[in-house]
Formats: C-alpha cells, sequence, structure tokens
C-alpha cells in the first residue's frame, strides 16, 4: 500500500522528464492572474493574507497568548495578548508584501502603498508600547525596520528576477575554483585569524574547529546517503563509537594516546558499521532511514545505562589530549613551545588541534574522490541511481551498501575519536538524534553527492547559529530579557524546511558523473531521480 | 498473578494512546506513502492544548463539573491541534509532492525540530506538572504475595482511555468505510491520478487526512497528560518513534493494525519494565521495530508489497 505514483515510474523517462514532471506537479499551486476578473488588483492578495492571518491568530492563541506557568500550588494562565496581536500583523503584513511583490507581482503604485502601510502599523505598534518619553524614538525605530523589511523583500524580488535571467548562463569551473579558494583559505586560516583578531582569534578558532568537525562529518555521511542513496538517521551512532572507543582505551589503558587510538576507533566504528548495516540492507528508502534511526537511539540508551562500563550520564573525563611527536601542549619544560624555543601560549594548542581535524577532513574528501572513481564508487552511484538496475547487471549490491555504510562510519568513527579529545570529556547527551538531523541537514541542503556543498552549508548552518551568540543588538530591540540563542534551534529547523522546499536538490545542485564515457558532461542534479534508495 | 493482571491493564492503557497516535502514522503513510515525522510532535502540541484549555477553564472561568471541562477540553484541543495538523502539510509537505523521495522526510525532520522548539520558546522549557484530576477506580481482584498484599486497580482514568479510544476506533472506521471523504482516501491510496481524473480533490483529500490524523493525536496528548501529569516539548519524540514502530507491527496503512500494533507495543513495553528493566525499555522498543522491518517488513496486518520497475 505505498504510492507507487511517485518512484518508479521516473526511472525509463528521458533526461530532464523529471524536471517537467515537478514543474508540472508544482504548477496548480502557482497564483495565476485570473483573465476577465475585474475585481481589484489587490482584492485576491489582501484575502490571501487575511487567511494567513487568521490562521496564525487560531494557531498562536494557545502559544502565544496564552502561557501555562508553575506557580506555586500548581499551574497558572498569564496571557499576552500584545505578542499575539503583534505576530498576526507581522504574518499579515508579510504575506501581503511577498504576494504584492514575488508571487503576484503588481504595479509600482500598489507597491508603495502597501509598504507605507506596513510602515505605519509598524510605527503604530512600537509607538503604542514606548513610554511617552521615546514617542520620537519610537517613531524612528518602527519606521527604520518597516522599511528594512521592505527593503530585503524587494531585494529578495530583484535577485530572484535577475537569478531567472543568469541561471542559463554557467560559469564553467566555479565549483573547481571555489573549492580551491576555499582550500587554501582553510589552510592559512589559523593564522589570519591571529593576525588579524588577535583579541578574539581563539574563540575564531575554536569556531572553525566545529566548522571542520561538522564538515568531515557531512563528508563521511556523504558517502552513505549521497552517493550510496542509503537514507540513514542514525550517523551519530559511529560518531559515538569512535569517541567512546578513544575515551575507553585512553582511560584504562595509559600508553595509548590520541594517534594509536584513532585508527583503532576508525575501525571499530566501521566494525560497528558493518554489524548495523548487515540487517537493513533489504529495506528501502525511509524504513531504512527508521531502523537506522533506531540503532542510533539504541546505541545511546545503552550508552545511558551501561553505568559500569560508559559512566552514564556522568561520561568520561580525563581523557589525553593530543600530542605532536610526544611532545605535549604544556607550559614549561618539555612541552611543545619549550621543544622549538618559543614562548608559551595556550593558542598553540588550537591552532594544532584545528590542523588535526583539517587534515582529517582533508583526507575524507580526498579518499571519497578517489573512491568515486574506483569500481566500488562508481558502484554506490549506480546503486542510488537504480537499484534493480544494478543487480541485473551483477553489482553485488550486499558488498555494496556494506562497504558503503562501513566507510562512512569509519570516517565518523575518526571524527568522533578527535571530538572526545578535543572536548576531553563525553556523555551521551552529546549523541542525541538532533545531532545526526544536524549533519543529514548539512549533507541533503549542500545538495546530495556535492563534496563542495557540504563545506558551504557547515559553514552557513554552523557558522550562522554561532553568529547568533554574537547579536547583542537585539537586545536593544526585543528588550534585555532576549536571548538569540534560544531561537538557534528554531532556526536551524525553518532553514531545514525553507531551503529544501525552496531548492529540494539542495543549494549546490548540480553533479558531475565519475563514470566518463567519452567527453565530461555536469549533469543537473534536478535531471536524476536519486536517492530512491530502495 | 495479579501482578500480571494489573500490568495487562497498565498495559492495555498506554497502548491505547499510542495506538491513536499511530492511526496518524499509518493514514498518512497509506495515502501520500511518506512518514509523517513530525507527527508526535503535533502530539505534544496537542496535551500542550489541552493543558491550556483545562487551566483556562478550571482557573479563569471557574468550571468545577469535570466530565463538561474534559469533553470541552476534548473538542477545543481537537479543533486547534488540526489547524496545526493542516499547517504542517500545507506548509512542509504539500509544496513537494512530486520531488524525490526523501525531500518530504527531510522537511517532516525539520518541521518536528521546528514545533518542539517552537513550544520550548513559547511556553517554556520546564516540565508541566498536573495534579491528579481523576482518581478513584474499581478493585477486580485481592491477593498475596511475598512482599505484601497486592491489589489490581482498573482506575476510572484507565476506563475513560480505554473506552474512548475504542469508540473513537469505531467511528474512525466507519468514517473510512462508509462515508464519501472515507471513498475519496481510499481512491486516493490506490491511484491519485486516477482520482484525481474522476474528480477527487486529492489536495484536499490529503489535507483532511493530516486534520483527522492530528484530531486523533489531539486525544491522545489529552490522554498522556491525564494519565502521566506531565507534559513538556520533549515527549513527542519517543512516543512517536513508539507509535510509528505500533504502526509497523500492525502493518502499515491499516488502520485496525494501527490500533493492534499501539496494543501490542504498551504491552510489550509494560511488561519489560515489569519484569525486566525500567531502564531499557526503549531498547525494548526501538529493537522491536528493527526486527519487524527487517523481518517482517509489511507488518502483522498489511498486505506485502510489490516491487515495480
Amino acid at each position: 500500500m505505498t504510492s507507487t505514483d511517485n518512484q518508479p515510474a521516473n526511472l525509463n523517462r528521458p533526461e530532464g522528464a523529471q524536471v517537467k514532471r515537478e514543474e508540472r506537479l508544482a504548477a496548480p499551486n502557482r497564483p495565476t492572474g485570473r483573465p476577465g476578473s475585474s475585481a481589484h488588483p489587490l482584492a485576491a492578495a489582501l484575502k490571501d493574507s487575511v487567511i494567513a492571518a487568521l490562521l496564525v491568530a487560531v494557531l498562536g492563541f494557545f502559544f502565544f497568548a496564552i502561557r501555562t506557568e508553575i506557580a506555586p500550588g500548581g499551574l497558572d494562565v498569564t496571557t499576552r495578548w500584545m505578542l499575539w496581536i503583534v505576530s498576526i500583523l507581522v504574518v499579515f503584513f508579510g504575506r501581503l508584501l511577498i504576494q504584492v511583490f514575488i508571487l503576484d507581482e503588481q504595479s509600482r503604485g500598489l507597491k508603495i502603498a502597501v509598504s507605507a502601510a506596513l510602515v505605519a502599523a509598524l510605527t503604530a505598534i512600537f509607538v503604542i508600547n514606548s513610554s511617552p518619553g521615546d514617542r520620537i524614538g519610537s517613531v524612528i525605530f518602527g519606521v527604520l525596520i518597516g522599511l528594512a523589511a521592505v527593503g530585503l523583500v524587494a531585494a529578495f524580488a530583484h535577485f530572484r528576477g535577475n537569478e531567472k535571467a543568469a541561471s542559463s548562463i554557467a560559469v564553467p569551473g566555479l565549483g573547481k575554483w571555489l573549492g580551491r579558494a576555499l582550500f587554501v583559505f582553510a589552510l592559512v586560516l589559523p593564522f589570519f585569524f591571529t593576525y588579524f583578531f588577535p583579541a578574539r582569534d581563539r574563540q575564531f578558532i575554536d569556531l572553525a574547529i566545529l566548522i571542520m568537525t561538522y564538515i568531515m562529518l557531512g563528508w563521511g555521511l556523504n558517502i552513505v546517503v549521497g552517493l550510496a542513496g542509503l537514507l540513514d538517521l542514525g550517523y551519530v551512532a559511529f560518531y559515538a563509537v569512535g569517541a567512546y572507543s578513544f575515551a575507553l582505551l585512553s582511560t584504562h589503558y595509559e600508553f595509548i594516546g590520541f594517534w594509536v587510538a584513532l585508527p583503532l576507533a576508525g575501525i571499530l566504528a566501521a566494525f560497528w558499521g558493518v554489524i548495523l548495516g548487515f540487517p537493513v540492507l533489504r529495506l528501502r528508502g525511509d524504513y531504512l532511514a527508521i531502523v537506522t534511526l533506531a540503532f542510533g537511539e539504541i546505541i545511546r540508551v545503552v550508552l545511558l545505562n551501561w553505568y559500569q562500563f560508559t559512566g552514564g550520564p556522568d561520561g568520561i573525563s580525563g581523557i589525553p589530549k593530543p600530542t605532536l611527536f610526544g611532545l605535549e601542549f604544556k607550559r614549561g619544560e618539555g612541552g611543545f613551545a619549550d621543544f622549538f624555543g618559543m614562548d608559551y601560549d595556550s593558542i598553540q594548542r588550537f591552532i594544532f588541534l584545528y590542523y588535526i581535524i583539517f587534515v582529517l577532513a582533508i583526507l575524507t574528501n580526498i579518499i571519497t574522490m578517489r573512491l568515486r572513481k574506483m569500481p566500488i564508487g562508481r558502484a554506490w552511484e549506480a546503486l542510488r541511481e537504480d537499484e534493480i538496475a544494478c543487480r541485473s547487471l551483477g553489482i553485488n549490491t550486499t558488498n555494496t551498501k556494506l562497504t558503503a555504510f562501513a566507510t562512512g562510519a569509519m570516517f565518523g568513527g575518526f571524527a568522533g575519536s578527535f571530538f572526545a579529545t578535543r572536548q576531553g570529556f563525553i556523555s551521551p547527551e552529546s549523541f542525541t538524534f538532533l545531532e545526526s538531523a544536524i549533519i543529514l541537514a548539512i549533507v541533503v541542503l549542500g545538495g546530495l553527492g556535492s563534496q563542495i556543498g557540504v563545506v558551504i552549508a557547515s559553514v552557513a548552518m554552523i557558522g550562522g547559529i554561532e553568529l547568533l551568540r554574537n547579536l547583542d543588538f537585539l537586545q536593544a530591540v526585543f528588550g534585555t530579557g532576549f536571548d538569540p540563542t534560544q531561537y538557534r534551534m528554531l532556526i536551524f529547523g525553518l532553514a531545514m524546511v525553507l531551503i529544501m522546499v525552496w531548492k529540494p536538490r539542495g543549494l549546490v545542485s548540480s553533479r558531475e558523473p565519475s563514470a566518463v564515457y567519452k567527453e565530461k558532461k555536469t549533469i543537473g542534479a534536478d535531471m536524476v531521480a536519486q536517492g530512491e534508495g530502495h | 498473578m495479579e501482578y500480571l493482571i494489573q500490568q495487562l491493564i497498565n498495559g492495555l492503557t498506554l497502548g491505547s494512546i499510542y495506538g491513536l497516535i499511530a492511526i496518524g502514522y499509518t493514514m498518512v503513510y497509506g495515502i501520500i506513502g511518506m512518514i509523517n515525522f513530525a507527527h508526535g510532535d503535533v502530539f505534544m502540541v496537542g496535551s500542550f492544548i489541552a493543558l491550556a484549555v483545562f487551566l483556562i477553564l478550571t482557573t479563569v472561568f471557574g468550571f468545577t463539573f469535570l466530565p463538561i471541562v474534559l469533553l470541552l477540553v476534548l473538542v477545543v484541543s481537537m479543533i486547534f491541534t488540526s489547524a496545526w495538523g493542516w499547517t504542517v502539510e500545507r506548509l512542509a509537505y504539500r509544496p513537494l509532492r512530486g520531488s524525490f523521495r526523501l525531500a518530504p522526510l527531510i522537511t517532516a525532520i525539520g518541521m518536528s525540530i521546528v514545533l518542539q522548539n517552537f513550544v520550548q520558546i513559547t511556553q517554556g522549557a520546564r516540565v508541566k506538572p498536573l495534579p491528579p484530576q481523576i482518581s478513584g477506580g474499581v478493585q477486580l481482584m485481592e491477593g498475596s504475595t511475598v512482599t505484601g498484599a497486592i491489589s489490581v486497580q482498573l482506575s476510572y482514568m484507565q476506563m475513560i482511555i480505554i473506552g474512548l479510544t475504542f469508540v473513537l476506533m469505531v467511528g474512525f472506521s466507519l468514517l473510512i468505510a462508509k462515508t464519501p471523504l472515507g471513498r475519496a482516501q481510499r481512491s486516493c491510496e490506490q491511484d491519485q491520478k486516477m482520482a484525481a481524473l474522476l474528480g477527487v480533490n486529492v489536495d484536499r483529500t490529503i489535507s483532511l487526512t493530516f486534520v483527522m490524523g492530528a484530531a486523533l493525536a489531539a486525544v491522545a496528548g489529552m490522554m498522556f497528560l491525564l494519565l502521566y501529569g506531565v507534559v513538556d516539548f520533549y515527549i513527542g519524540f519517543l512516543a512517536g518513534v513508539k507509535a510509528f514502530t505500533a504502526a509497523v507491527l500492525g502493518g502499515i496503512g491499516s488502520l485496525p493494525g494501527a490500533m493492534l500494533g499501539g496494543l501490542l507495543i504498551g504491552l510489550i513495553e509494560t511488561f519489560w519494565s515489569g519484569y525486566f528493566s525500567v531502564e531499557y525499555k526503549d531498547v525494548a522498543a526501538f529493537s522491536i521495530l528493527a526486527i519487524v522491518l527487517i523481518f517482517m517488513p509489511s507488518g502483522l496486518l498489511g498486505k506485502p508489497e510489490v516491487e515495480k520497475v
């Protein structure tokens, strides 16, 4: 009882049929100017906006207007009518702006009228909310915010118009040069930050390490999801296996340091990849996803409850730091700085950590790129495109899937043991389903199978989230109790939904075939029905 | 023996809640072939709405007659949660209809993150306790064990849950089997294109499926709130995965299967915590999910799937 409608039918269509099909399916959703209707051009837009506002009024009533508070002697209800009204108005005007500027483009006069109404309404809200003393300030503020919103929508509409015109002109080799430029920048990154931002270099390099870790995880998962087309929602399990194997080995045996444990962690994770991969081989796309999710959760629950072995919720602390050929990054005699005759600075350890993860990530990328050119990599891609065709051509799908699982898991294990050594402390808290979802979001939003896309998506998502921590000026707008960091996961989820709806094929939605017959040509990823994984 | 029967009753109560959520998964999977990952969070939203309505009725309006209050809570939370279900479908799934298979699954995960964090921000992250509203019950039997006297209790709350679930199940089965809407749903399940050609409004039917699923999830949310007396923004994830397990165990796409699966999962979980260990009860549920999918992908009451080229 599945919808057989939208899967295998694509497979024997000519190139581009999938695109046409998507266009056709999207067609009824597109608002069309009804010819011959004598209604005012704004009427449809207004009606639509009123409906959107009403919907928000209904949805938000028990969440914006009503709040249940824990009071002494039970629960209490508090009301926040202002927040509710503001949210309705914001949605009403937002929807109206989008209608007038983007969806159902209207004349200039209408645009100006709608913008003016928006600015006036915003100003009114701010004036009502402000104390009599700063009326003028709130007027200026309302006008500025209103204009900014209008400008944003108009700029987006303008950009969209341009994009349509420019999309046919692809710059050849842009991806390659972008990749090289990013590589060179990543290579000199620690020195760039210590030189230009000496006051905050530690923070920036720490962020770069975090982003690099996610890039590596993204590349690892890309083998499973992007190349082999197997949706894995439990990737964090292998990350956890890597982290815990290093942590347990190093705390139980004195002589095992980071460099010895790193390959061991990778091997153990790959081993787990095979163990978990073996039973799920027969499953189709979304069933596979759910089973991998279940496995990820099982591993986490076991880590949480097997107190004697893993320390349970307390986790494992005192994980050794990595050394450079036995040189520790510590102050005084025998340390790295002492050996090379430099002054000790705690930033040296950060730079070293950065280069470890950088090398690991680049290794992941190189190995993936090489594997893609080998028979096994081609088998992965063939498997993603059509499993039945694969089988009939004599490809052993069992082995192909298992190698994809194991290779992806191995890189996850490497990243896990790096995570353990960087933090010095691990607990099951760090390996929740949310982590898997973030890594998967990076891979999918970057464009399945695209290596550079993963980099762009990690920088945008992880860097963008970290950026929220520094938006202090928002406190001036929304009051001092406003904490932008609590919105990070909300924004993350919204970005996942919106980017997927806007560009279902990911941000970088083109990929080059690895197996080339005569000449190389880029196939738009939208030409291929990918990720079926059945 | 008494302990066993008590566990059986507890398991059936828990299983009813899982079954009601599982119906939402199974209907959506049947009609558009996707896992509505955000369904567990719709259930969570439902229990928050139920909590808010209950508090408004009792503290602001001062109603004290419990049956009327509960009936109102039930109706209002079903309506408002349905609006959430409809919105989730409209925003995250409808634009991707006809896109590649994994796209809606990914927006579903995104939607689940959005709902959790939205509720966390607007209602606070702390667990909300509600004191038990319906107390008392019937004592079925009494016995003694080595540790002391033990009695089998069937509380009124458990009666209400099992009874209401039964009524809703019968109602929904009739709705699917007899009404024009049910006929439209069954036709969309078989072939959307053909159904559209014959004048069925496919988009509307799919939306209504989400609305029905969300309404049942709201009932489950209210029951969860009254039974356990605590809600927080994270209850949707575990309940969602377990209900999905139930749907798969019963055979996805099959309405009675979902109910059967829900009851089985509830029983297994209760017996596991009663006789083995409470800590690993989630592992038990997840293992069942994996084992069923691997060895019996069509479930107990489902039809086997044919792979076509």
